[in-house]
């Protein structure tokens, strides 16, 4: 059967990607009439869109953070429903990558195109897994798009902070972790692993922490770090925004040790570069392996490379004879990874 | 392996001096013998293994992964080492073979041959996981970098040992890894280590540069001062038959300049500038570089470039130990020493006399000639001490040259600096076009080099690999010692420790300096 090649309709434009037949964006960078959206991090939910679908964790989520820029009108859509669009069919599948995040499928002319935004394979107690869908033209990051990009099983991550809050008990140690995903994600490893005791939080952790309890995610006892005595902090745990953790914030701790989440701290310059005293490699992105087993298991003859080390994942494609390109899109920051 | 590495993780990751030297403390403590003797040899560069080049390990990793792969990931992570431990194919699951503990590595590498050397390291790398085969390769290409010195090492052993890190220095070159009857001293277990030091190399005394807001606080009656020649610092020792010429960390060079050890006839250690010297005339510090880093010297260059010493001070005078003599003492006598022997090839370095510090800064802005790196200060009554202790020695150094430049290349750093454009090379204008004319990777803070890189990444027109080219248009102001003849570079300059003085936002490029102001500051 011939099929209509989602080249002739995906188009990259300077707001981002845009899917003509269905008149909508996916995760545009500035403000558009109709925008469906794959997750909630910032650089993917930008304010000021018109229209807005997504799942009703992202829509919660922007909410949130966005308020009344979160778009005028709000359509959620589970995962596995699917809607028309203009002429186009679209499906949200889960992503794996934080709560509500999604892939989107776009079915058109015969052909189906999958924009899937961020996402992991890695078994994450906060979100859906991921969802392999099979299609002709696979759309992916790169963030971790190097072979020296392979994240370690978590829990033994995890493990490296318990150890550590075993030899320096008289420490307060402070994790560096994203508002939204790394945070719930590293406590309910936390809780995974045997660790009752109560957590403290960084302000800006708190309120996507409550949204998450709201979608049925456990993450047990949480209190403010900011209203506890250094006294009380003393061998506690203590999660923050990566930018607070290693700055004047922290100067409330009692001698912390410094620890951060990241899958960037696979490269130990970087972690140093960060004043990292206790690198984590826990990241919500799919690392090399990942990245490569899942073009194999969707099984697209082509890829698209959104954003990250693109010209690595375009040129291990091609050497399993997939057609591949980099879309090259900008606006998408590495750092939430 | 394991402990190790371990060691070597954490060390990379604690920022602090104290916490460094605790980990270490605590590694010395608990690892057992001969692991902490060759683990102190690996921190200390006494290790060596010269079988494994980093060409070779680079070759090793090509025979598993794509060769453009590596090129990307080698570019993004900055370091071999890492780079090939953590791209490294595991097999799953890993071979069942133990992990080799590290006398295990260091004692087969000692006894293969050299063809065996790379299958070795490539049967460790599929039983090691990533942070032990980082361990591993650091090991073996023998330049750890990881933020711990010789002299970090020797202190924290020292700590441990509740002794003084300079009676380690002191008997360090005659002591051998894995250092067995060094860690017995230490334990209280046995003696020193005899000497045995006979034409050993002795720690050398080092000056702290001057600052000169601290000059006020100083007695100028107390101080000496003497010039400080733009040679290389070493430190002669001559025992019966045995004559070694030392660099200032201890490295051997006499092999190079048979020319000072043939009128080496004499008994002493003493301390001098290696120059090189014409008719009396110190010639500039280029032709001294035309003899080091050579194995083998022609006649040719002994004769074009001949070696002198001039000589700073005396350790020891035969048998006798002078270093606790205060600096007039030892300076007195070396000059008696010097009438007596009269040794060809060297000379004493004159003292400067002066009534104050205003004569003193005086006569170092009148310092122009080329042998001259400025002064140093050192107090009348100064014992000879290894290290650099604060306060006997200051190092004065004559005012830089500096040069407005243009910015014309950024390169990404390796170590720390991996993710940032911080090595610039700089351009001066010849006509309408920008000619390089050097490069610099200091002398900004952190915060400036964040500006720094965002310009780079800002202003890029054009890639190769790790560097960018930029559009002409950030004037850097430039400082460095001085600027010789080069036919290296294209601006047929050099100039001498150039490093980044001031970044001059404001400056339009065009006004940068122009080549021509740049000859006219050569000297020699």
């Amino acid at each position: 059967m011939a099929s209509l090649h989602p080249e002739r309709w995906v188009r990259v434009c300077p707001e981002g990607l845009y899917v003509m037949p269905g008149g909508f964006f996916i995760d545009p960078v500035r403000p558009v009439e109709r925008a469906i959206i794959t997750h909630g991090h910032s650089d993917h939910a930008r304010p000021g869109h018109r229209r807005v679908l997504a799942t009703p964790g992202t829509l919660a989520i922007m909410r949130q953070r966005l308020g009344d820029g979160a778009g005028e009108a709000q359509q959620a859509l589970e995962y596995g429903e699917t809607i028309r669009l203009g002429d186009v069919t679209v499906r949200l599948a889960p992503a794996g990558h934080v709560l509500g995040s999604a892939q989107v499928v776009v079915e058109h002319g015969g052909a189906r195109i999958v924009v899937s935004g961020d996402y992991k394979r890695t078994y994450d107690r906060t979100c859906a897994p991921f969802e392999p869908v099979p299609c002709d033209v696979f759309v992916t990051e790169a963030t971790f798009g190097l072979p020296v990009f392979r994240h370690p099983p978590d829990l033994s991550e995890v493990g490296k902070l318990l150890h550590s809050l075993e030899v320096f008990p008289e420490r307060t140690h402070v994790v560096g972790v994203y508002a939204l995903g790394k945070c719930q994600r590293v406590i309910t490893l936390l809780r995974a692993s045997g660790y009752d005791r109560p957590l403290y939080l960084h302000g800006a952790l708190q309120p996507v922490c409550d949204l998450y309890r709201g979608f049925g995610v456990e993450l047990g006892e949480l209190r403010p770090a900011t209203a506890a005595a250094k006294e009380e902090l003393k061998g506690a745990l203590v999660l923050g925004p990566p930018g607070a953790v290693a700055d004047r914030w922290a100067r409330r701790l009692s001698d912390p040790v410094v620890a951060m989440a990241s899958g960037w701290m696979r490269v130990r310059q970087r972690a140093r570069q960060r004043g990292v005293e206790l690198p984590l490699v826990i990241s919500d992105h799919a690392d090399w392996d990942e990245l490569t087993r899942t073009l194999d298991e969707v099984g697209a003859p082509e890829v698209w490379v959104t954003h990250g080390r693109e010209e690595a994942l375009v040129h291990h494609a091609r050497s399993r004879g997939i057609r591949a390109r980099a879309l090259a899109l900008v606006g998408f920051e590495e750092d939430e990874a | 392996m394991n402990r190790f590495a371990a060691l070597i993780d954490s060390l990379v990751f604690t920022p602090s001096r104290n916490g460094k030297m605790r980990l270490l403390a605590d590694y010395f403590a608990h690892t057992p013998a001969p692991d902490r003797g060759w683990a102190l040899a690996a921190l200390t560069g006494t290790l060596v293994f010269h079988e494994a080049k980093p060409a070779a390990i680079r070759q090793l990793v090509l025979s598993r992964v794509d060769p453009d792969l590596f090129a990307w990931s080698y570019d993004y992570v900055g370091d071999l080492a890492e780079t090939a431990a953590l791209i490294w194919p595991e097999r799953h699951p890993q071979a069942n073979s133990l992990p080799p503990s590290l006398s295990e590595v260091v004692d087969a590498l000692h006894a293969a041959k050299r063809a065996e050397v790379m299958g070795l390291i490539e049967g460790w790398m599929d039983t090691l996981d990533a942070s032990a085969r980082f361990a591993l390769l650091k090991l073996i290409t023998g330049s750890l970098r990881i933020g711990v010195s010789a002299r970090l090492a020797k202190t924290a052993l020292a700590e441990w040992g509740r002794l003084n890190v300079d009676d380690i220095e002191e008997c360090w070159h005659g002591l051998t890894p894995p250092y067995q009857a060094l860690f017995a001293w230490l334990e209280g277990r046995a003696e020193r280590p005899d000497e045995g030091l006979g034409a050993g190399f002795r720690p050398l005394m080092l000056a702290h540069p001057l600052d000169e807001e601290d000059m006020a606080g100083l007695d100028a009656a107390a101080y000496c001062a003497e010039w400080k020649w733009d040679g290389i610092r070493v430190q002669l020792v001559a025992r019966g038959a045995e004559r070694r010429i030392y660099s200032r960390t201890g490295d051997e060079l006499s092999g190079a300049f048979p020319d000072l050890a043939d009128h080496m006839s004499f008994d002493a250690v003493l301390d001098g500038e290696l120059l090189v010297v014409r008719d009396g005339v110190v010639a500039p510090f280029n032709d001294l570089q035309q003899r080091l880093n050579r194995k083998q010297v022609t006649a040719k260059t002994l004769q074009e470039f001949p070696a002198f010493v001039r000589l700073y001070d005396m350790l020891f005078d035969r048998a006798e130990d002078l270093r606790s003599l205060g600096f007039l003492e030892r300076r007195a006598r070396l000059e008696r020493w010097y009438e007596e022997v009269r040794p060809r090839r060297m000379d004493l370095s004159p003292m400067v006399p002066f009534a104050g510090w205003d004569e003193l800064k005086a006569l170092r802005a009148g310092a122009r000639e080329a042998g001259i790196e400025g002064l140093m200060l050192k107090r009348c009554d100064s014992p000879y001490t290894a290290g650099r202790p604060k306060g006997p020695w200051f190092k004065w150094k004559r005012g830089a040259l500096t040069l407005d430049t243009v910015l014309m290349y950024a390169q990404r750093g390796h170590g720390k600096r991996s993710s940032y454009y911080s090595d610039f090379t700089f351009g001066a204008w010849r006509g309408d076009e920008l000619v390089p004319v050097g490069k610099a990777y200091f002398g900004f803070t952190d915060a400036e080099l964040v500006e720094l890189d965002r310009w780079v990444r800002n202003h890029t027109t054009k890639r190769f690999g790790p560097v960018r080219e930029v559009a002409p248009g950030l004037v850097l102001e430039v400082a460095f010692d001085s600027v010789h003849r080069s036919g290296r570079h294209k601006s047929g300059l050099a100039m001498r420790f150039p490093r980044v003085h001031r970044i001059r936002w404001d400056k339009p490029a065009h006004e940068a300096d122009r080549l021509e102001t740049l000859e006219r500051m050569v000297v020699g």
